[in-house]
């Protein structure tokens, strides 16, 4: 029977073992962390319709148990080499493991906001990621830095996408209508504190996230400014002023607030870039690079090395799942042709 | 005394089909980096000149942009070259060149006609 090997187990790495096993493939699911899905534990909902991520985690648990899967959590997988009939991997303590075919589904990791370091994040309290916000979101409390109900938060777009001087030239796609939906989430949880977000574009790419911005909007009176937030300086009683100019009114805009949440973008995570590096499949910002964005979007170019999800370029977690189900697919279709000696 | 009559009033919006882009296409040729600006207004939000008057370094360009040359000169005299605007712009455009190429442009003598 041939074996199949999975490097990361999050959303993509789960789902496409799930599918290969369910289909007859022995699949070893490898992740350097002891516990799987690490990325979507922080989240509180989903956009655009606020499903519990925990629904998520849960039935991606259940699929971990499906017949055909070995979970191999807390292995970190740092180099994978063809040896001309199989392909080899090795973990960091230099064991070797061997697959027929290996799936890379190693994922992201956020833009990490010290880098900009004049929107003052780790130096001012009251400077918060837009993943520090999803933890507060998830455990019902958003606190700004004196531990009480903020008065006022604030979201900026774009920080470590789109920006030259991050080196990051690419939109990272799903901060946008998270801040919306966070925004709708404050407004919620503290009807009295005023939500707005700076932007200089709102995308909103997919299904349902055009209605979700209007609902903001109408329902939860989220203030949206267009603008980029060039300074942050703390307050003497640990808020926030903010700088920025209001490009439509075209004037200069001074703001304070309790919490500023830098809606971070989506890089490629230390494993993916690694691994993109070690098996020459390493494309922009160190992202995988896949044969054909249209036509082969899950292959790499090596036989039997193919790729799914974050990986690749920064995705919604629906997004990542789909990806997975064709990356399967396209592994399924590899490790048979091998079989039938093709 | 209120004297009463007519006077011919300028339009206030912009006839793209009527404004000549010669002068702006120049500019790009001298700070090519400019092609890049998304509008998104740091540049004048982090304006130390911004701080003491009106200017608007993001509406200057952006005029410069549509072919609307009127007053940028004058207005361009209140840029102190400092360059915190091209340390903090997103697209790396090189705002300083852009400038001095700006005023350069806007200082050379006109042809007769519409701007």
């Amino acid at each position: 029977m041939k074996k199949v090997a999975i490097i990361g187990a999050g959303p993509a790495g789960i789902e496409a073992a799930s599918v290969l096993a369910r289909n007859g493939v022995q699949v070893t699911l490898f992740e350097k962390s002891e516990t799987p899905l690490k990325n979507l534990q922080d989240k509180a909902f989903l956009f655009p319709n606020f499903q519990a991520a925990q629904e998520i985690i849960d039935d991606l648990s259940g699929k971990l148990l499906t017949d055909g899967i070995t979970s191999a959590f807390g292995v970190d997988i740092v180099d994978v080499r063809w040896q001309g009939t199989e392909w080899k991997l090795f973990d960091s303590k230099e064991q070797t493991y061997v697959a027929d075919a290996v799936l890379i589904a190693t994922g992201y990791q956020v833009f990490d906001a010290h880098r900009k370091e004049e929107l003052g994040y780790g130096i001012y309290k009251g400077v918060i990621t837009s993943l520090d916000m999803e933890r507060m979101i998830k455990h019902g409390k958003i606190l700004n830095a004196n531990g009480d109900e903020p008065r006022r938060v604030t979201f900026l777009q774009c920080v470590g996408s789109r920006d030259e001087k991050s080196g990051n030239h690419y939109c990272s796609k799903i901060c946008c209508v998270t801040a919306v939906k966070q925004a709708i989430e404050v407004r919620r949880q503290l009807p009295k504190c005023e939500a707005s977000v700076f932007y200089m574009d709102l995308r909103m790419w997919g299904q349902g996230f055009e209605e979700m911005y209007r609902t903001a909007q109408e329902k939860y009176g989220v203030n949206f400014v267009r603008g980029r937030i060039s300074e942050a300086a703390g307050t003497f009683d640990s808020r926030v002023q903010l700088k920025s100019e209001d490009t439509l009114m075209g004037l200069p805009l001074k703001m304070t607030t309790d919490l500023l949440v830098l809606m971070v973008g989506m890089e490629a995570s230390c494993g993916t870039k690694a691994l993109g590096k070690a098996c020459e499949i390493g494309g922009d910002y160190g992202f995988i690079r896949t044969v054909n964005p249209h036509l082969y979007d899950n292959e790499t170019g090596k036989p039997g090395l193919f790729a799914a999800g974050t990986c690749k370029r920064p995705m919604s977690v629906s997004d990542s799942i789909n990806d997975a189900r064709s990356a399967a697919l396209a592994v399924k279709e590899y490790i048979d042709s091998v079989q039938s000696g093709k | 005394m209120i004297e009463f009559g007519f006077a011919l009033k300028q339009t206030r919006s912009e006839d793209l089909d009527k404004t000549s882009l010669e002068r702006f296409h120049r500019l790009l040729e001298l700070t090519p980096s400019f092609k890049r600006c998304f509008q998104c207004g740091n540049c004048s939000a982090t304006c130390t000149a911004r701080q003491f008057t009106d200017f608007s370094i993001r509406r200057v360009h952006t005029s410069f942009r549509r072919g609307e040359y009127d007053g940028l000169a004058e207005e361009l005299r209140k840029c102190m070259l400092c360059g915190k605007c091209t340390l903090v712009c997103p697209r790396g455009v090189n705002l300083r060149s852009l400038i001095i190429n700006m005023r350069e442009i806007l200082d050379e003598p006109q042809k007769t006609g519409k701007r």
